[in-house]
Protein backbone atom coordinates (compact mmCIF):
# COMPACT_ATOMS: atom_id res chain seq x y z
CA UNK A 1 0.00 0.00 0.00
CA UNK A 2 0.75 3.69 -0.43
CA UNK A 3 0.03 7.00 0.05
CA UNK A 4 -1.53 8.75 -2.90
CA UNK A 5 -3.34 11.98 -3.36
CA UNK A 6 -5.04 11.47 0.57
CA UNK A 7 -5.46 7.86 -0.24
CA UNK A 8 -3.79 4.52 0.55
CA UNK A 9 -3.54 2.87 -2.74
CA UNK A 10 -1.97 -0.58 -3.54
CA UNK A 11 0.85 -0.52 -5.91
CA UNK A 12 0.36 -3.93 -6.57
CA UNK A 13 -1.99 -6.95 -6.25
CA UNK A 14 -0.65 -10.79 -5.72
CA UNK A 15 -0.12 -10.71 -9.26
CA UNK A 16 2.79 -8.04 -9.44
CA UNK A 17 3.18 -5.31 -11.33
CA UNK A 18 4.59 -6.86 -14.53
CA UNK A 19 1.41 -9.58 -14.69
CA UNK A 20 -0.94 -6.97 -13.94
CA UNK A 21 0.14 -4.84 -16.51
CA UNK A 22 0.49 -7.47 -19.26
CA UNK A 23 -2.78 -9.14 -18.23
CA UNK A 24 -4.44 -5.59 -18.49
CA UNK A 25 -3.23 -5.80 -22.59
CA UNK A 26 -4.12 -8.90 -23.10
CA UNK A 27 -7.49 -9.50 -21.05
CA UNK A 28 -8.80 -6.79 -18.48
CA UNK A 29 -7.72 -5.39 -15.52
CA UNK A 30 -10.00 -3.78 -12.77
CA UNK A 31 -8.91 -0.81 -11.09
CA UNK A 32 -10.22 0.67 -7.57
CA UNK A 33 -10.00 4.68 -8.72
CA UNK A 34 -12.34 5.87 -6.06
CA UNK A 35 -9.86 8.20 -5.31
CA UNK A 36 -10.44 10.37 -7.99
CA UNK A 37 -13.19 13.16 -8.10
CA UNK A 38 -16.09 12.76 -10.00
CA UNK A 39 -19.34 15.46 -9.17
CA UNK A 40 -22.45 16.10 -10.97
CA UNK A 41 -23.19 20.24 -11.52
CA UNK A 42 -27.14 20.27 -11.86
CA UNK A 43 -28.53 23.76 -12.79
CA UNK A 44 -30.99 25.02 -10.59
CA UNK A 45 -33.82 26.77 -12.72
CA UNK A 46 -34.20 24.30 -15.55
CA UNK A 47 -36.27 25.64 -18.70
CA UNK A 48 -37.35 22.09 -19.31
CA UNK A 49 -35.76 22.90 -22.97
CA UNK A 50 -33.00 20.19 -22.95
CA UNK A 51 -30.51 21.76 -25.33
CA UNK A 52 -31.21 25.19 -23.49
CA UNK A 53 -30.64 24.14 -20.24
CA UNK A 54 -27.39 22.04 -21.14
CA UNK A 55 -25.81 25.31 -22.73
CA UNK A 56 -26.63 27.18 -19.92
CA UNK A 57 -25.44 24.98 -17.39
CA UNK A 58 -22.31 24.16 -20.25
CA UNK A 59 -21.33 28.18 -20.07
CA UNK A 60 -21.25 28.25 -15.93
CA UNK A 61 -18.02 25.81 -16.51
CA UNK A 62 -16.44 27.31 -19.84
CA UNK A 63 -14.95 30.14 -18.98
CA UNK A 64 -12.42 27.87 -17.03
CA UNK A 65 -11.85 25.41 -19.49
CA UNK A 66 -10.18 25.27 -22.86
CA UNK A 67 -12.56 22.87 -24.26
CA UNK A 68 -16.04 23.08 -26.19
CA UNK A 69 -18.76 21.96 -23.74
CA UNK A 70 -21.65 23.52 -24.94
CA UNK A 71 -21.22 21.24 -28.30
CA UNK A 72 -21.68 18.44 -25.83
CA UNK A 73 -23.81 16.20 -27.26
CA UNK A 74 -26.31 13.88 -25.15
CA UNK A 75 -24.40 11.09 -23.64
CA UNK A 76 -21.13 12.22 -25.17
CA UNK A 77 -17.56 12.12 -22.73
CA UNK A 78 -14.80 15.31 -23.47
CA UNK A 79 -11.19 15.41 -21.97
CA UNK A 80 -10.65 18.86 -21.28
CA UNK A 81 -8.29 21.36 -19.22
CA UNK A 82 -8.68 23.43 -16.39
CA UNK A 83 -6.22 26.44 -17.18
CA UNK A 84 -4.76 29.52 -15.01
CA UNK A 85 -4.92 32.93 -15.92
CA UNK A 86 -0.72 31.65 -17.21
CA UNK A 87 -2.25 29.60 -19.79
CA UNK A 88 -0.66 26.77 -17.63
CA UNK A 89 -2.16 23.46 -16.62
CA UNK A 90 -4.66 23.26 -13.41
CA UNK A 91 -5.88 19.55 -13.63
CA UNK A 92 -6.97 17.84 -16.33
CA UNK A 93 -10.53 15.94 -16.68
CA UNK A 94 -13.34 14.50 -18.08
CA UNK A 95 -16.85 16.44 -18.84
CA UNK A 96 -19.81 14.51 -19.91
CA UNK A 97 -23.33 15.56 -20.84
CA UNK A 98 -25.71 12.91 -19.68
CA UNK A 99 -27.64 10.87 -22.39
CA UNK A 100 -31.44 11.33 -20.78
CA UNK A 101 -34.10 13.47 -21.51
CA UNK A 102 -34.91 14.26 -18.39
CA UNK A 103 -30.94 15.13 -17.13
CA UNK A 104 -30.24 17.53 -19.20
CA UNK A 105 -28.95 20.88 -17.42
CA UNK A 106 -26.62 18.48 -15.76
CA UNK A 107 -22.95 17.96 -16.17
CA UNK A 108 -21.10 14.79 -15.24
CA UNK A 109 -17.19 15.82 -14.04
CA UNK A 110 -14.06 13.67 -13.10
CA UNK A 111 -10.98 15.39 -11.69
CA UNK A 112 -7.92 14.09 -10.16
CA UNK A 113 -7.34 12.95 -6.49
CA UNK A 114 -4.51 15.44 -5.59
CA UNK A 115 -6.54 18.48 -7.18
CA UNK A 116 -10.52 17.90 -6.51
CA UNK A 117 -10.59 20.38 -3.47
CA UNK A 118 -9.41 23.39 -5.77
CA UNK A 119 -10.83 22.01 -9.49
CA UNK A 120 -14.37 21.83 -7.03
CA UNK A 121 -14.21 24.96 -5.62
CA UNK A 122 -13.14 27.09 -9.05
CA UNK A 123 -16.14 25.21 -10.50
CA UNK A 124 -19.03 26.11 -7.60
CA UNK A 125 -17.45 30.11 -7.64
CA UNK A 126 -18.21 30.00 -11.35
CA UNK A 127 -21.61 28.48 -10.95
CA UNK A 128 -22.37 30.78 -8.39
CA UNK A 129 -25.96 30.48 -7.42
CA UNK A 130 -27.06 29.09 -10.51
CA UNK A 131 -25.76 25.61 -10.35
CA UNK A 132 -25.14 23.33 -7.47
CA UNK A 133 -22.43 21.22 -7.52
CA UNK A 134 -22.73 17.62 -5.90
CA UNK A 135 -19.05 16.12 -5.14
CA UNK A 136 -19.60 11.99 -5.42
CA UNK A 137 -16.47 11.28 -4.44
CA UNK A 138 -17.91 9.39 -2.10
CA UNK A 139 -19.19 6.62 -4.59
CA UNK A 140 -17.32 3.89 -5.81
CA UNK A 141 -15.42 4.17 -9.11
CA UNK A 142 -13.60 1.66 -10.66
CA UNK A 143 -12.23 1.33 -14.04
CA UNK A 144 -12.45 -1.98 -15.83
CA UNK A 145 -9.74 -1.76 -19.03
CA UNK A 146 -8.55 -3.98 -21.54
CA UNK A 147 -9.35 -5.80 -24.60
CA UNK A 148 -12.03 -8.53 -22.52
CA UNK A 149 -13.52 -5.31 -20.65
CA UNK A 150 -16.69 -4.86 -23.18
CA UNK A 151 -17.55 -8.62 -23.29
CA UNK A 152 -16.96 -9.11 -19.64
CA UNK A 153 -19.46 -5.74 -18.88
CA UNK A 154 -21.90 -7.22 -21.63
CA UNK A 155 -22.52 -9.81 -19.17
CA UNK A 156 -23.29 -7.77 -16.37
CA UNK A 157 -25.44 -4.75 -18.46
CA UNK A 158 -26.70 -6.49 -21.77
CA UNK A 159 -26.13 -3.70 -24.32
CA UNK A 160 -23.28 -2.34 -23.04
CA UNK A 161 -20.88 -3.25 -26.07
CA UNK A 162 -22.83 -0.99 -28.34
CA UNK A 163 -21.52 2.15 -26.55
CA UNK A 164 -19.40 4.37 -28.02
CA UNK A 165 -15.35 5.43 -26.52
CA UNK A 166 -16.12 8.92 -25.10
CA UNK A 167 -20.10 8.38 -24.10
CA UNK A 168 -21.39 7.27 -20.65
CA UNK A 169 -24.69 6.01 -19.31
CA UNK A 170 -27.12 4.72 -16.03
CA UNK A 171 -27.38 1.02 -15.77
CA UNK A 172 -28.76 -0.43 -12.86
CA UNK A 173 -27.04 -2.41 -10.47
CA UNK A 174 -29.12 -4.29 -7.58
CA UNK A 175 -31.99 -1.76 -8.05
CA UNK A 176 -29.41 1.06 -7.81
CA UNK A 177 -28.05 3.76 -10.63
CA UNK A 178 -24.90 3.35 -11.54
CA UNK A 179 -22.70 5.67 -14.20
CA UNK A 180 -20.87 3.68 -17.23
CA UNK A 181 -18.46 5.52 -19.12
CA UNK A 182 -16.52 4.14 -22.18
CA UNK A 183 -13.32 5.78 -21.44
CA UNK A 184 -10.14 5.01 -19.22
CA UNK A 185 -6.51 5.41 -18.93
CA UNK A 186 -4.81 2.53 -19.96
CA UNK A 187 -5.27 3.73 -24.17
CA UNK A 188 -7.16 0.70 -24.32
CA UNK A 189 -10.80 -0.21 -24.76
CA UNK A 190 -12.50 0.44 -21.32
CA UNK A 191 -14.93 1.70 -19.11
CA UNK A 192 -15.24 3.41 -15.75
CA UNK A 193 -18.59 2.92 -13.19
CA UNK A 194 -19.34 4.99 -10.55
CA UNK A 195 -21.64 3.18 -7.82
CA UNK A 196 -22.72 4.07 -4.54
CA UNK A 197 -20.31 2.85 -1.82
CA UNK A 198 -22.17 0.29 -0.42
CA UNK A 199 -22.49 -1.12 -4.16
CA UNK A 200 -18.46 -1.02 -4.24
CA UNK A 201 -17.86 -4.23 -3.03
CA UNK A 202 -20.93 -6.31 -4.54
CA UNK A 203 -20.06 -4.50 -7.96
CA UNK A 204 -16.24 -5.18 -7.72
CA UNK A 205 -16.51 -9.38 -6.60
CA UNK A 206 -18.77 -9.42 -9.52
CA UNK A 207 -16.71 -8.01 -12.10
CA UNK A 208 -14.01 -9.86 -10.63
CA UNK A 209 -16.04 -13.25 -10.72
CA UNK A 210 -15.16 -13.17 -14.59
CA UNK A 211 -11.81 -15.41 -15.35
CA UNK A 212 -10.49 -12.60 -17.69
CA UNK A 213 -10.87 -10.04 -15.01
CA UNK A 214 -7.70 -9.42 -12.69
CA UNK A 215 -7.19 -7.02 -10.07
CA UNK A 216 -4.61 -4.58 -11.17
CA UNK A 217 -2.72 -1.70 -8.64
CA UNK A 218 -1.16 1.73 -8.77
CA UNK A 219 1.94 0.43 -10.32
CA UNK A 220 0.56 -1.09 -13.07
CA UNK A 221 -1.84 1.73 -13.90
CA UNK A 222 1.49 4.18 -14.29
CA UNK A 223 2.96 2.00 -16.79
CA UNK A 224 -0.14 1.30 -18.87
CA UNK A 225 -0.75 5.42 -19.12
CA UNK A 226 2.83 5.93 -19.69
CA UNK A 227 2.91 3.35 -22.43
CA UNK A 228 0.08 4.94 -23.85
CA UNK A 229 1.34 8.29 -23.83
CA UNK A 230 -0.77 10.12 -21.28
CA UNK A 231 0.48 12.69 -18.87
CA UNK A 232 0.04 12.34 -14.89
CA UNK A 233 -1.18 15.56 -13.56
CA UNK A 234 1.58 16.87 -11.33
CA UNK A 235 4.50 14.88 -13.34
CA UNK A 236 3.91 15.29 -16.98
CA UNK A 237 1.78 18.34 -16.65
CA UNK A 238 1.46 20.89 -13.77
CA UNK A 239 0.41 24.68 -13.59
CA UNK A 240 3.64 26.03 -15.39
CA UNK A 241 3.02 23.70 -18.73
CA UNK A 242 0.35 24.78 -21.52
CA UNK A 243 -1.88 22.39 -23.54
CA UNK A 244 0.36 22.92 -26.41
CA UNK A 245 3.17 22.16 -25.14
CA UNK A 246 2.63 18.81 -22.89
CA UNK A 247 0.76 18.16 -26.73
CA UNK A 248 -2.45 18.14 -25.66
CA UNK A 249 -3.81 20.45 -28.55
CA UNK A 250 -6.99 18.21 -29.32
CA UNK A 251 -8.00 19.65 -25.78
CA UNK A 252 -8.24 23.49 -26.98
CA UNK A 253 -11.13 23.87 -29.17
CA UNK A 254 -10.45 25.71 -32.10
CA UNK A 255 -13.64 28.01 -31.37
CA UNK A 256 -13.30 28.40 -27.59
CA UNK A 257 -9.24 29.69 -28.96
CA UNK A 258 -11.24 31.72 -31.77
CA UNK A 259 -12.84 33.72 -29.11
CA UNK A 260 -10.57 33.64 -26.95
CA UNK A 261 -12.46 33.35 -23.58
CA UNK A 262 -11.14 30.90 -21.42
CA UNK A 263 -7.86 32.03 -18.84
CA UNK A 264 -4.96 31.78 -20.49
CA UNK A 265 -6.05 32.35 -24.48
CA UNK A 266 -3.51 34.98 -24.59
CA UNK A 267 -0.75 32.43 -24.30
CA UNK A 268 -2.17 29.50 -26.05
CA UNK A 269 -3.42 31.92 -29.28
CA UNK A 270 1.04 32.61 -29.43
CA UNK A 271 1.93 29.11 -28.68
CA UNK A 272 -0.43 27.68 -31.22
CA UNK A 273 1.08 29.63 -34.13
CA UNK A 274 4.39 28.00 -33.17
CA UNK A 275 6.08 30.00 -30.30
CA UNK A 276 6.81 27.10 -28.31
CA UNK A 277 10.09 26.88 -26.01
CA UNK A 278 9.84 23.14 -25.09
CA UNK A 279 7.02 20.66 -25.87
CA UNK A 280 6.58 17.34 -24.34
CA UNK A 281 8.49 13.89 -26.08
CA UNK A 282 8.54 10.16 -25.96
CA UNK A 283 11.79 8.87 -25.23
CA UNK A 284 13.08 5.05 -25.74
CA UNK A 285 16.07 4.48 -24.01
CA UNK A 286 18.59 2.37 -25.88
CA UNK A 287 20.46 1.03 -23.26
CA UNK A 288 20.84 1.21 -19.58
CA UNK A 289 18.55 1.75 -16.81
CA UNK A 290 15.37 3.12 -17.13
CA UNK A 291 15.47 6.90 -16.24
CA UNK A 292 12.73 8.03 -13.77
CA UNK A 293 11.23 11.44 -13.42
CA UNK A 294 13.94 13.80 -12.69
CA UNK A 295 16.33 12.71 -14.89
CA UNK A 296 18.50 15.26 -16.78
CA UNK A 297 17.79 15.30 -20.72
CA UNK A 298 21.21 16.08 -22.74
CA UNK A 299 22.05 16.76 -26.53
CA UNK A 300 24.60 14.40 -28.00
CA UNK A 301 27.48 17.35 -26.50
CA UNK A 302 26.07 16.59 -23.16
CA UNK A 303 24.31 19.63 -23.19
CA UNK A 304 21.19 20.21 -20.41
CA UNK A 305 18.45 20.37 -22.85
CA UNK A 306 15.81 19.11 -20.60
CA UNK A 307 14.25 16.76 -18.01
CA UNK A 308 11.87 13.33 -17.98
CA UNK A 309 8.18 13.80 -16.18
CA UNK A 310 8.00 10.30 -16.11
CA UNK A 311 10.07 7.21 -16.91
CA UNK A 312 10.55 3.77 -16.08
CA UNK A 313 10.32 -0.13 -17.59
CA UNK A 314 8.23 -1.01 -20.50
CA UNK A 315 6.71 -4.26 -19.79
CA UNK A 316 4.59 -4.29 -23.20
CA UNK A 317 8.10 -3.05 -25.41
CA UNK A 318 10.56 -5.07 -23.00
CA UNK A 319 12.59 -1.64 -22.32
CA UNK A 320 13.11 1.53 -20.88
CA UNK A 321 10.77 4.42 -22.12
CA UNK A 322 10.13 8.09 -20.83
CA UNK A 323 8.22 11.54 -21.28
CA UNK A 324 10.04 14.39 -21.07
CA UNK A 325 10.38 18.40 -22.07
CA UNK A 326 12.57 19.37 -24.46
CA UNK A 327 13.19 22.71 -26.94
CA UNK A 328 11.48 21.91 -30.53
CA UNK A 329 14.48 21.63 -32.10
CA UNK A 330 14.96 18.38 -30.42
CA UNK A 331 12.06 16.83 -30.80
CA UNK A 332 11.31 15.16 -33.80
CA UNK A 333 11.24 11.86 -34.17
CA UNK A 334 14.85 9.69 -34.53
CA UNK A 335 16.78 12.23 -32.67
CA UNK A 336 19.21 11.21 -30.59
CA UNK A 337 19.52 12.44 -27.08
CA UNK A 338 21.00 11.26 -23.68
CA UNK A 339 18.95 10.44 -20.07
CA UNK A 340 21.31 11.10 -17.40
CA UNK A 341 20.68 8.23 -14.64
CA UNK A 342 22.75 7.85 -11.35
CA UNK A 343 25.54 10.06 -12.76
CA UNK A 344 25.80 8.04 -16.69
CA UNK A 345 25.07 8.77 -19.44
CA UNK A 346 22.63 6.76 -21.59
CA UNK A 347 21.57 6.91 -25.51
CA UNK A 348 17.99 7.43 -26.05
CA UNK A 349 16.14 8.27 -29.14
CA UNK A 350 12.72 10.59 -29.32
CA UNK A 351 10.19 8.26 -30.83
CA UNK A 352 6.27 9.41 -31.57
CA UNK A 353 3.37 9.02 -28.96
CA UNK A 354 2.00 6.87 -27.51
CA UNK A 355 4.72 4.01 -27.39
CA UNK A 356 1.99 1.49 -27.72
CA UNK A 357 -0.88 2.32 -30.08
CA UNK A 358 -4.18 2.96 -28.31
CA UNK A 359 -7.02 0.90 -29.03
CA UNK A 360 -10.34 2.40 -28.32
CA UNK A 361 -13.36 1.33 -29.84
CA UNK A 362 -14.66 4.42 -31.55
CA UNK A 363 -17.36 2.82 -33.58
CA UNK A 364 -18.22 -0.03 -31.79
CA UNK A 365 -20.24 -3.15 -34.24
CA UNK A 366 -23.51 -2.84 -35.05
CA UNK A 367 -25.61 -6.20 -33.01
CA UNK B 1 25.41 -19.85 2.99
CA UNK B 2 25.56 -16.39 5.16
CA UNK B 3 23.43 -13.87 5.13
CA UNK B 4 23.50 -10.06 5.68
CA UNK B 5 20.92 -8.16 7.41
CA UNK B 6 20.56 -5.93 3.81
CA UNK B 7 19.09 -9.15 2.29
CA UNK B 8 22.23 -10.55 0.57
CA UNK B 9 23.73 -13.30 0.24
CA UNK B 10 26.82 -14.96 0.23
CA UNK B 11 28.54 -18.10 -0.40
CA UNK B 12 31.86 -19.02 0.10
CA UNK B 13 34.61 -21.53 -2.29
CA UNK B 14 38.13 -21.15 -1.10
CA UNK B 15 38.49 -17.44 -1.69
CA UNK B 16 35.77 -17.00 -4.04
CA UNK B 17 32.80 -15.40 -2.81
CA UNK B 18 29.19 -15.86 -4.66
CA UNK B 19 27.05 -12.45 -3.85
CA UNK B 20 23.49 -12.41 -4.40
CA UNK B 21 20.26 -10.92 -2.84
CA UNK B 22 18.30 -13.39 -0.81
CA UNK B 23 14.39 -14.57 -2.40
CA UNK B 24 13.14 -12.03 0.47
CA UNK B 25 14.77 -9.02 -1.01
CA UNK B 26 13.58 -10.04 -4.50
CA UNK B 27 9.93 -10.87 -3.87
CA UNK B 28 10.12 -7.11 -1.93
CA UNK B 29 11.67 -5.60 -5.02
CA UNK B 30 9.09 -7.28 -7.33
CA UNK B 31 9.75 -7.44 -11.19
CA UNK B 32 13.62 -7.05 -11.67
CA UNK B 33 13.84 -5.16 -15.03
CA UNK B 34 17.33 -4.17 -14.73
CA UNK B 35 20.43 -5.01 -13.02
CA UNK B 36 24.04 -3.20 -12.57
CA UNK B 37 26.72 -4.52 -12.03
CA UNK B 38 29.76 -3.68 -10.73
CA UNK B 39 32.75 -4.64 -13.72
CA UNK B 40 35.17 -7.20 -13.26
CA UNK B 41 38.34 -5.55 -11.33
CA UNK B 42 36.49 -3.91 -9.35
CA UNK B 43 37.22 -3.56 -5.70
CA UNK B 44 34.27 -3.34 -3.70
CA UNK B 45 33.91 -2.54 0.18
CA UNK B 46 31.93 -3.65 2.86
CA UNK B 47 28.55 -1.15 3.57
CA UNK B 48 29.26 0.47 0.10
CA UNK B 49 26.94 0.39 -2.90
CA UNK B 50 28.00 -2.47 -4.90
CA UNK B 51 25.25 -2.66 -7.58
CA UNK B 52 22.03 -1.47 -8.67
CA UNK B 53 18.43 -3.14 -9.18
CA UNK B 54 15.55 -1.70 -10.79
CA UNK B 55 11.96 -3.16 -10.25
CA UNK B 56 8.83 -1.51 -12.27
CA UNK B 57 8.60 0.09 -9.03
CA UNK B 58 11.76 1.91 -8.38
CA UNK B 59 15.77 1.59 -7.95
CA UNK B 60 17.54 0.19 -5.46
CA UNK B 61 21.44 0.09 -4.04
CA UNK B 62 22.84 -3.35 -3.51
CA UNK B 63 25.06 -2.93 -0.65
CA UNK B 64 28.38 -5.18 -0.67
CA UNK B 65 27.92 -7.63 2.39
CA UNK B 66 31.94 -8.39 1.99
CA UNK B 67 34.83 -6.39 0.89
CA UNK B 68 36.97 -8.00 -2.31
CA UNK B 69 37.85 -7.55 -5.85
CA UNK B 70 35.22 -8.57 -8.70
CA UNK B 71 36.22 -11.45 -10.39
CA UNK B 72 33.16 -12.10 -12.58
CA UNK B 73 29.91 -10.21 -12.95
CA UNK B 74 26.72 -12.52 -14.01
CA UNK B 75 26.02 -10.35 -17.38
CA UNK B 76 23.46 -12.91 -18.18
CA UNK B 77 21.08 -11.02 -15.94
CA UNK B 78 21.39 -8.07 -18.54
CA UNK B 79 19.58 -9.62 -20.90
CA UNK B 80 16.67 -11.96 -18.38
CA UNK B 81 16.81 -10.03 -15.49
CA UNK B 82 13.62 -11.54 -14.26
CA UNK B 83 16.31 -14.39 -13.38
CA UNK B 84 16.75 -12.54 -9.95
CA UNK B 85 12.89 -13.28 -9.13
CA UNK B 86 12.98 -16.60 -10.72
CA UNK B 87 16.19 -18.12 -8.44
CA UNK B 88 17.30 -15.36 -6.54
CA UNK B 89 19.89 -17.35 -4.71
CA UNK B 90 21.15 -19.79 -7.29
CA UNK B 91 21.15 -18.44 -11.16
CA UNK B 92 19.93 -15.04 -10.46
CA UNK B 93 23.66 -14.61 -8.41
CA UNK B 94 25.38 -11.04 -9.23
CA UNK B 95 28.73 -11.17 -8.68
CA UNK B 96 31.95 -13.50 -7.65
CA UNK B 97 34.25 -11.28 -5.55
CA UNK B 98 37.66 -12.37 -4.25
CA UNK B 99 37.78 -11.90 -0.66
CA UNK B 100 40.66 -10.66 1.26
CA UNK B 101 39.74 -12.28 4.23
CA UNK B 102 37.25 -15.26 4.66
CA UNK B 103 36.19 -14.59 8.30
CA UNK B 104 34.12 -11.60 6.98
CA UNK B 105 31.97 -14.12 6.37
CA UNK B 106 31.84 -16.60 8.60
CA UNK B 107 30.49 -13.64 10.86
CA UNK B 108 27.78 -13.21 8.93
CA UNK B 109 24.24 -15.06 9.72
CA UNK B 110 23.24 -18.48 8.65
CA UNK B 111 19.99 -19.15 7.67
CA UNK B 112 18.38 -20.15 10.89
CA UNK B 113 19.85 -16.75 12.17
CA UNK B 114 18.88 -14.56 9.18
CA UNK B 115 14.93 -16.12 8.76
CA UNK B 116 14.78 -15.25 12.79
CA UNK B 117 15.68 -12.26 11.43
CA UNK B 118 12.76 -11.89 8.72
CA UNK B 119 10.56 -12.86 11.44
CA UNK B 120 11.37 -9.67 13.45
CA UNK B 121 11.01 -7.36 10.63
Amino acid sequence: MTPFGGYDMPVQYPLGILKEHLWTRDHAGLFDVSHMGPAWLDLVDKSGDGDADHRAVAALVEPLVSGDIVGLKPGQLRYTLLLNQAGGICDDLVIGRPAARDQQGRLYIVVNAGTKDGDFALIAASAGDRARLKRADDHALMALQGPAAADTLEAVWPGICAMAFMTFATRDLAGHNVTVARCGYTGEDGFEILAPAQMGELLWNRLLADPRVQPVGLGARDSLRLEAGLPLYGHDIDATTSPYEAGLAFAVSKRRLKSADFPGAVRLTGEQSGRLTRVRVGLRGLAGAPAREGAAITDGAGEAIGVVTSGGFSPTIGGPIAMGYVPPMFSAVGTRLCLIVRGKSQPAEVVALPFVPHRYVRQPAKF
Amino acid sequence: MRFSKDHEWVELADDIATIGITAYAAQQLGDVVFVELPAVGKTVTAGEEMAVVESVKAASDVFAPISGIVTHANDALSDNPQTVNDAPEHAGWFVKVQVSDPRQVEVMMDRAAYEAYLATL
